[in-house]
């Protein structure tokens, strides 16, 4: 392939990937509303459109709209920063991610990623680490005590259950042997997924994976019942739809990540015609990570907060040596088998 | 050629990074410096085929130590600093000696000849090969490392419990913290005088 169509298709495939995400992002939302209201028995969004499906659309103009307070006692650069670097992170780790087969277009082939690197199980975790930056800076630079107690927490709370989120893909990688997200999927073929022979890392993987995302019953970060918003208080309009945006993005590269390590990725029944031989890898990704967007809802929706000590003492005593323990099993069995 | 722009690219910012450090007199614009430092370096690995190095540059140091530092700074609140006109020794000593450090680099490499350019990939940066130098080529030094970051942890454990341990000696009786307690009698009294 020549230089020139590496670029037309990288550029092509960019442009698809974070559009297709920031669409999914923007339904999540709806999701997460329509859900929640029918767990209340409620209805949701019902006017904009059919089923309230065109409210995203309407919340963005909103938002746009808005008036876009800067608070006199911010420290203006970082207070700017701060959503951007959120977003920024959020958006970029997707990159790494496959999502379907090889296809052949005309005289082209590529994979449906945007760039397969042979770390890149290393790379969405290197992605994520930066992300707590945007949290951790949005709540010094407020000036605001509940902002700064939120950005706080929401940094311990990440490096602290990192830990046992990384811990928990080893046993995953000790069975591939590779960190490309892409052979690991080829190691699940003919149903082999990795939920059935690592169990235990999917769960650890799942609770950590929650807490990484700030989500429930994670989000202490912005508890509303004690710290208004936590590090987002200060902000509005715009700025505000970032983090937004930037939480609702890092749920979906995190089912993503869960579906390309324990559920087989694009894999499933694939019939018919070349055309739907192509399409199908994707549209079994796409329900994958939705069945994980839809289990974010519930479990928000169905669980209360942990208390502060019980976050922490349950990420360094319970899943820490349960990955660990896990690990430990896991290389056992493996060396024994060789 | 592309490679080599990129490169140089990320040098620069790594450079301007890490004079941005210097010059910000807040210590939060100086850490977000380092950050940009570390990452630009770990692009630099990338670039040369070191990926896995790169992703644990990223990870360890621009996504975990620095993240320490900066929960650091935002719990000291620390503000602004002052410029000082520096130190005569650093200018009268200092600047002439790294200089003449950097001049004796240079000229070594050159003269030595060891700067010829390798393919990107050629050197041994994968994961697996890694894995094969930490766990069978150097199993021993890597080893002993973790037992030293063992004890490091250990021996932060001890001092951070210290001052509990501190206050448990002053609650006995006859120790030499104890003796507040006439002070406060007699301040009572003298309070009682006035009176």
């Amino acid at each position: 392939m020549s230089i020139t169509a590496f670029v037309i298709i990288s550029i092509i495939k960019s442009l698809a990937v974070i559009g297709v995400l920031l669409t999914a992002v923007a339904y999540s939302v709806w999701l997460e509303r329509k859900v929640s209201a029918h767990i209340q028995n409620r209805w949701g969004p019902t006017r904009v459109g059919p089923f309230g499906l065109l409210q995203p659309l309407a919340d963005g103009v909103k938002f746009i709209f808005k008036e876009d307070l800067t608070e006199p006692h911010v420290y203006k650069p970082l207070y700017i920063a701060a959503p951007m670097i959120a977003m920024v992170f959020a958006i970029t780790s997707i990159s790494v991610i496959p999502f379907g087969n090889y296809v052949d277009i005309g005289p082209w082939g590529t994979y449906l990623q945007i760039t397969d690197l042979n770390i890149g199980l290393l790379v969405v975790l290197g992605i994520t680490s930066m992300g707590v930056y945007g949290v951790a800076l949005a709540g010094w630079a407020s000036n605001n005590k509940y902002s700064l107690l939120g950005g706080l927490r929401a940094s311990a709370q990440m490096i602290s259950y990192e830990v046992s989120l990384g811990l928990s893909l080893v046993g995953v990688l000790i069975i591939t042997g590779s960190l490309s997200l892409r052979d690991i999927v080829d190691a699940q073929r003919h149903l082999h997924w990795n939920i059935f022979v690592q169990p235990v890392a999917f769960f650890i993987y799942l609770i950590s994976a929650y807490a990484e995302t700030n989500r429930t019953p994670f989000d202490l970060p912005e508890a509303e019942s004690e710290l208004v918003a936590g590090y987002h208080t200060e902000y509005s309009a715009m700025k505000f739809a970032m983090f937004f945006m930037a939480e609702y993005a890092n749920m979906v590269t995190v089912a993503c990540l869960a579906t390309l390590l324990f559920f087989g990725g694009w894999l499933g029944p694939v019939f018919g015609p070349p055309i739907l031989q192509a399409v199908l890898p994707v549209v079994w990704f796409c329900l994958k990570v939705f069945f994980f967007m839809f289990l974010y809802v519930w479990v928000r929706w169905t669980l209360p907060r942990f208390r502060y000590d019980q976050l922490m003492s349950f990420g360094w005593k319970v899943l820490l040596p349960l990955a660990v323990a896990n690990i430990v099993v896991t290389a056992l069995i493996v060396a024994w088998r060789a | 050629m592309f490679h080599l722009i990129l490169f140089l690219f990320f040098g620069a910012i790594c450079m301007a990074g890490a004079i941005n450090l210097l010059v910000q007199s807040h210590p939060i614009n100086s850490a977000l410096s380092l950050i940009v430092v570390m990452a630009a370096l770990a692009a630099e690995y990338l670039l040369l085929g070191a990926e896995f190095v790169a992703a644990v540059q990223v990870i360890v140091y621009a996504g975990a130590i620095m993240v320490l530092f900066v929960i650091t700074i935002m719990l000291l609140n620390a503000g602004a600093e002052e410029h000082t006109r520096g130190s005569r020794v650093a200018i009268l000593i200092g600047v002439p000696g790294v200089l003449i450090a950097a001049v004796l680099v240079t000229w070594t490499l050159v003269a030595r000849g060891q700067t010829g350019s390798v393919a990107i990939g050629a050197l041994p940066g994968s994961p697996q090969d890694i894995a094969r130098l930490l766990f069978h080529d150097f199993l021993l030094p890597f080893e002993v490392t973790s037992v030293l970051i063992l004890i490091a942890i250990m021996g932060a454990v001890v001092l951070a419990s210290r001052p509990e341990a501190v206050a448990h000696r002053a609650a006995k009786p006859g120790q030499p913290d104890h003796k507040e307690m006439p002070q406060l009698v007699g301040s009572g009294s003298r309070s009682g005088k006035e009176r």
